[in-house]
């Protein structure tokens, strides 16, 4: 089955990410696929590679990065939900006048049109919430 | 991708106090161009979406509720709003406000977008989905 995935709230405060992430690591290893994951609202922090969690936790971006890496998964993040949280990659960065960006290696920026688009084209949205 | 399926964009907080609200008509905005099947349900909290009158000057941020008038022009017809939940917030619909659609099928003829179901209806209306937005 291909499944999507949202993951709506932030590292670390909420669990939401780190159950999506058990959840693709599972889904994958009993042969379904998860062509993208879609991070909204303040899921988007997920994807700042600038977090530095204790070394003793787990640290929830890197996971990703990996994760993705290993199963070829589109990490997108929301542009508009990133930008308004400090979110940006050096496209943006320079196209905003900002002197730094964030984005973690293997995630991206897009539009909300990558959501519909992956509720278009999945059997089963799976969102990871509050 | 010419595949149309049924979304459901579930609207369960307030319009206030969080950005969930907002990012959830943004979502709706930007998938109307996808050309999908598109419904919008309010319930618990996110009944106060709808409600007339809205005035955020004193808290700073955005008054969007007049965009909600503006979803007919995206084919956004379908705004079912659960009966349960405003009578629990000691609502009525003449608490909302007016959202009208032009229906092409009928002479463009205006009629009101936001229809009154039970808690019950709402599950059937959920039942029939294919993709599930909760917000």
């Amino acid at each position: 089955m291909k499944l999507g995935i949202v993951i709506s709230e932030g590292p670390y405060t909420h669990q939401a990410a780190d159950t999506a992430y058990q959840f693709v690591k599972s889904a994958l290893a009993k042969g379904h696929e998860v062509p993208r994951v879609f991070f909204y609202h303040d899921g988007v922090n997920v994807s700042t590679r600038l977090s530095v969690p204790p070394q003793d936790e787990r640290n929830i971006q890197k996971n990703w990065t990996a994760l993705a890496k290993e199963h070829e998964i589109d990490l997108v993040v929301c542009i508009a939900a990133a930008q308004r949280r400090g979110l940006l990659d050096e496209n943006e960065a320079k196209r905003q006048g900002k002197d730094a960006n964030n984005i973690a290696e293997g995630f991206r920026i897009s539009g909300l049109g990558q959501l519909i688009e992956m509720g278009i084209q999945t059997d089963r949205l799976v969102t990871f919430g509050d | 991708m010419s595949e149309t399926k049924k979304f459901l964009y579930v609207n369960r907080k307030a319009p206030y106090g969080t950005i969930y609200a907002l990012e959830s008509l943004e979502v709706v905005l930007i998938g109307a161009a996808f050309e999908q099947d598109v419904t919008l349900a309010f319930l618990d909290d996110g009944v106060f979406q709808l409600a007339k009158g809205q005035n955020t000057d004193g808290i700073g941020v955005k008054n969007f509720s007049p965009t909600f008038r503006a979803l007919g022009d995206y084919d956004v017809t379908k705004l079912y709003v659960e009966q349960e939940s405003l009578a629990e917030r000691g609502l009525t619909q003449d608490d909302l406000q007016e959202i009208m659609y032009e229906d092409e099928d009928d002479d463009w003829e205006e009629k009101p977008s936001i229809r009154i179901v039970s808690r019950a209806e709402m599950a059937d209306i959920m039942a029939d989905q294919d993709v599930v937005l909760s917000f």
